[in-house]
């Protein structure tokens, strides 16, 4: 069907209350921003619908739908045709909808909501019209209210709309209700996810990723800008800030006990993190950590590295399963980029015999053998490369 | 000033490959196949080229065809001798190229049995194993002429040799992509019914290469169109990189016996300082090799740290083979010749060209020793 619009439906924020505007608002600016490049919209919501109708002509409202389906607050997205609020111009389009598709065999059920009171016919009446009106003019089509392969959806609003299409949307709520927290992103496949997860309940994204040059390749710093470049599609603007970290590695190495070098170097990270994010107003920190994934990751690891911060630290995929992380990874397309083998600053510096079960007054013990972390971390927070990416 | 020594990757241009492929692009535009002047000047430049070409390999111009490049050129030689045959059988051998073993991959689906001949730990065929597989049912026999990742050479000569007393109908494919210009690469010396060349491994472009096809070969088109070049690689001619291999064949042939000496010359140098000052490391490359490949193994170092150590000293050098070294198996060329898999991970690939200087491999040298010594000192494992 070519959609002369597109019906944008949102679930969660029609349940709040008096600050319901603040979220609306928020949602069509997003909507706007995900549309803008493919030409000039008109964004109007009426009753928790938001309507997107193109003002140029020869938009491609297929790719609209397509980049609607990662703005986080929208539950249905249902391109539609519109038409004028007659029956018998109701009558036409829908025919001419129905046309365009494989109906052999198939079954179907006609909806119909009535927003506009006036007009003469209720719900229940034009349901049972169309439903006449298809079944005699369309061959091979039998009806089914409980499960039909087709669903005739047809609204009275200020125009009529017609639709047999609901994508799903990406739910959530709109970015930019719910703060700014720093993710910290390694190219792996868990942190795009934890940073999408979060993002999706309507945080914005700082993300912060550390580089090891000449231990890790710029392809690997390639990588996570890809990575962050896809999940930005989702999350809007997402400032990168890449620090240098192969000083503050190498001095752990040299200085500290092998067996607690990772997580060392986790509480170093996560710190450099923190400090990054209340430079830029983010007030949590994002990891991708479950629990048991590997050593670092490990309960009595996640209380040590945690220890190393007073911000909360959010961490969406604690409890998931590898195989769960990787499911959503490919759905949100970060899978293909975060198997690409370039060695990431967490695979190269690993001890054979990494401890498991650290104690926090054992590691604060053995960072104290390192001369001057304080300067060492203001030294790569100063030399980091920010990248700003966008759309 | 950069050290660049990953020439089995891609070289630099020469200047006046440069200015060729500006030049012809620029100004003779025509289609080869027009029968206007202009089309008449762009079909000379392919001319040109074929015969600059021709004259490195001594064959006929008409024998040269234009293809992407070498993976292109070993599809058409592999696939298109095969159609034409009727036997089923194909030799060839564990070290080549991918472009060369996923092709015989390819042909297994197609009622196409492939014989592998092994390797000593040089990487060079086992001339009598070679031997015993030829048959009256050899179809295509596909052999390198330079290993790309150890530089081997191959006993091109010897085993056409062979080929012509036990399987005279055998097709004789040589892929010298890496040899084309480093090693004496005439077609009748060799023996080849087929040689597969590309632009970019001897300061060409990129995108361009040739496959010569001794008259008389049968050989079955994979890609159809309009019939330029005899059907056998159909499409308008990509007239400047044509021109720009040309260019490029005619220069490096030209230099190629004073170089090959020179380069030889340095590749001794760099590997007699490592074998001095460094400890715990393997040459991979042979003793008889090309000229411009050295294959070492650090113990107890990443290649790829290596590499990115190197790589801040300006100095370009490569993991293995740049074709897998996106992926992290070992390298099977290495594996083939019984590196074990910890020395695998410690080998670079330090490849020359003309351009190589004293003054660069004598850097690289101290460089390496230096990087080495450090990487080791942090030792996890």
């Amino acid at each position: 069907m070519k959609a002369d619009v597109i019906l944008l439906k949102y679930g969660e924020i029609s349940l709040k209350g008096l600050n319901r505007p603040v979220f609306e608002k928020q949602l069509i600016s997003n909507i706007s921003h995900a549309v803008a490049p493919l030409g000039r919209f008109s964004i109007r919501k009426s009753q928790s619908t938001v309507y997107v109708e193109p003002l140029d002509s020869g938009i491609d409202m297929g790719l609209a739908a397509e980049r609607l389906s990662k703005v986080f607050g929208i539950v249905n997205i249902c391109p539609a045709a519109r038409c004028e609020k007659t029956m018998e111009s109701i009558e036409k389009t829908t025919l001419e909808c129905l046309a365009e598709m494989e109906l052999g065999g198939k079954t179907f059920k006609v909806e119909a909501k009535r927003e506009d009171k006036q007009f003469p016919m209720n719900s229940p009446q034009i349901c049972r019209h169309m439903g006449a009106v298809i079944l005699k003019n369309t061959e091979g089509l039998t009806v089914d209210v409980h499960k039909p392969d087709i669903l005739v959806q047809i609204e009275i609003r200020k125009d009529a709309y017609i639709f047999t299409e609901k994508i799903s949307g990406a739910g959530g709520m709109p970015v930019g209700t719910a703060g700014r927290a720093a993710l910290l992103l390694s190219g792996g496949i868990d942190s795009p996810v934890a940073g999408w997860m979060i993002s999706k309940r309507g945080v914005m994204l700082e993300a912060v990723h550390f580089h090891s040059h000449p231990y890790t390749s710029d392809r690997a710093k390639e990588k996570v800008i890809e990575l962050a470049k896809i999940i930005s599609a989702y999350t809007g603007e997402i400032r990168l800030h890449i620090i240098p970290f192969t000083d503050i590695q190498l001095d752990i190495i040299d200085k500290c006990p092998k067996e607690y070098l990772t997580i060392i170097m986790r509480r170093l990270m996560m710190r450099i993190a923190e400090k990054t994010a209340v430079a830029n107003g983010a007030s949590a920190l994002i990891t991708g950590e479950s629990i048991g994934q590997v050593a670092s990751q490990t309960m009595e690891s996640l209380v040590v590295t945690d220890n190393a911060v007073s911000m909360p630290v959010f961490r969406p995929c604690i409890g998931m399963d590898k195989e769960e992380i990787v499911s959503i990874s490919k759905k949100i397309d970060t899978y293909e980029t975060s198997i690409l083998p370039y060695e990431d600053c967490c695979t190269i510096f690993v001890p054979k015999h990494p401890k498991t079960k650290p104690s926090i007054s054992e590691i604060e013990a053995a960072e104290k053998l390192l001369t001057d972390p304080e300067g060492m971390m203001a030294a790569a927070i100063a030399n980091e490369e920010l990248v700003i990416i966008k759309q | 000033m950069e050290i660049y020594l990953d020439n089995s990757s891609t070289t630099r241009p020469y200047q006046a490959v440069c200015d060729k492929v500006a030049e012809v692009m620029r100004n003779n535009y025509g289609n080869p196949s027009s029968l206007h002047r202009l089309g008449i000047a762009a079909e000379k430049e392919v001319k040109a080229a074929a015969e600059a070409l021709a004259n490195a390999l001594g064959v006929r111009p008409d024998e040269i065809f234009f293809t992407s490049g070498g993976t292109e050129s070993n599809n058409i030689a592999l696939r298109g001798a095969f159609l034409a045959s009727r036997g089923n059988q194909i030799i060839s051998t564990p070290v080549e190229h991918p472009a060369t073993l996923n092709t015989l991959d390819y042909l297994e689906g197609e009622d196409c049995h492939t014989d592998f001949v092994p390797v000593d730990s040089d990487g060079r065929v086992i001339l009598s194993e070679f031997e015993k597989l030829l048959s009256s049912d050899t179809a295509v026999v596909t052999a390198m002429l330079v290993n790309n990742e150890i530089g081997t050479i191959q006993p091109i000569p010897q085993m056409a040799k062979l080929i012509r007393s036990k399987a005279p109908k055998a097709v004789f494919h040589v892929d010298a992509v890496q040899g084309f210009c480093k090693v004496p690469c005439k077609a009748r010396e060799l023996g080849a019914d087929m040689i597969s060349i590309s632009g970019h491994k001897i300061h060409g472009p990129k995108g361009i290469g040739a496959l010569y096809v001794k008259r008389g070969t049968a050989l079955s088109p994979i890609i159809f169109g309009g019939g330029q070049q005899h059907g056998i690689r159909p499409g308008t001619e990509n007239v400047p990189g044509i021109a720009g291999l040309g260019t490029a064949a005619a220069h490096c042939f030209a230099n190629s016996a004073e170089a090959a000496v020179r380069i030889s010359e340095l590749k001794e140098r760099l590997k007699n300082s490592f074998i001095q000052n460094i400890d715990k490391i393997r040459v991979n490359t042979p003793e008889r090799s090309a000229p411009h490949i050295l294959n070492v193994s650090f113990g107890g170092v990443k290649s790829e740290v290596l590499l990115h150590s190197l790589e801040n000293e300006g100095i370009y050098v490569s993991s293995g083979s740049a074709c897998s070294s996106h992926k992290k198996e070992p390298s099977y060329v290495l594996t083939e010749i019984g590196v074990d898999r910890a020395m695998i991970d410690g080998s670079i690939r330090f490849s020359l060209s003309e351009f190589t200087t004293a003054e660069d491999i004598d850097k690289t040298a101290a460089a390496t020793a230096d990087i080495v010594k450090r990487l080791r000192k942090l030792n996890l494992r």
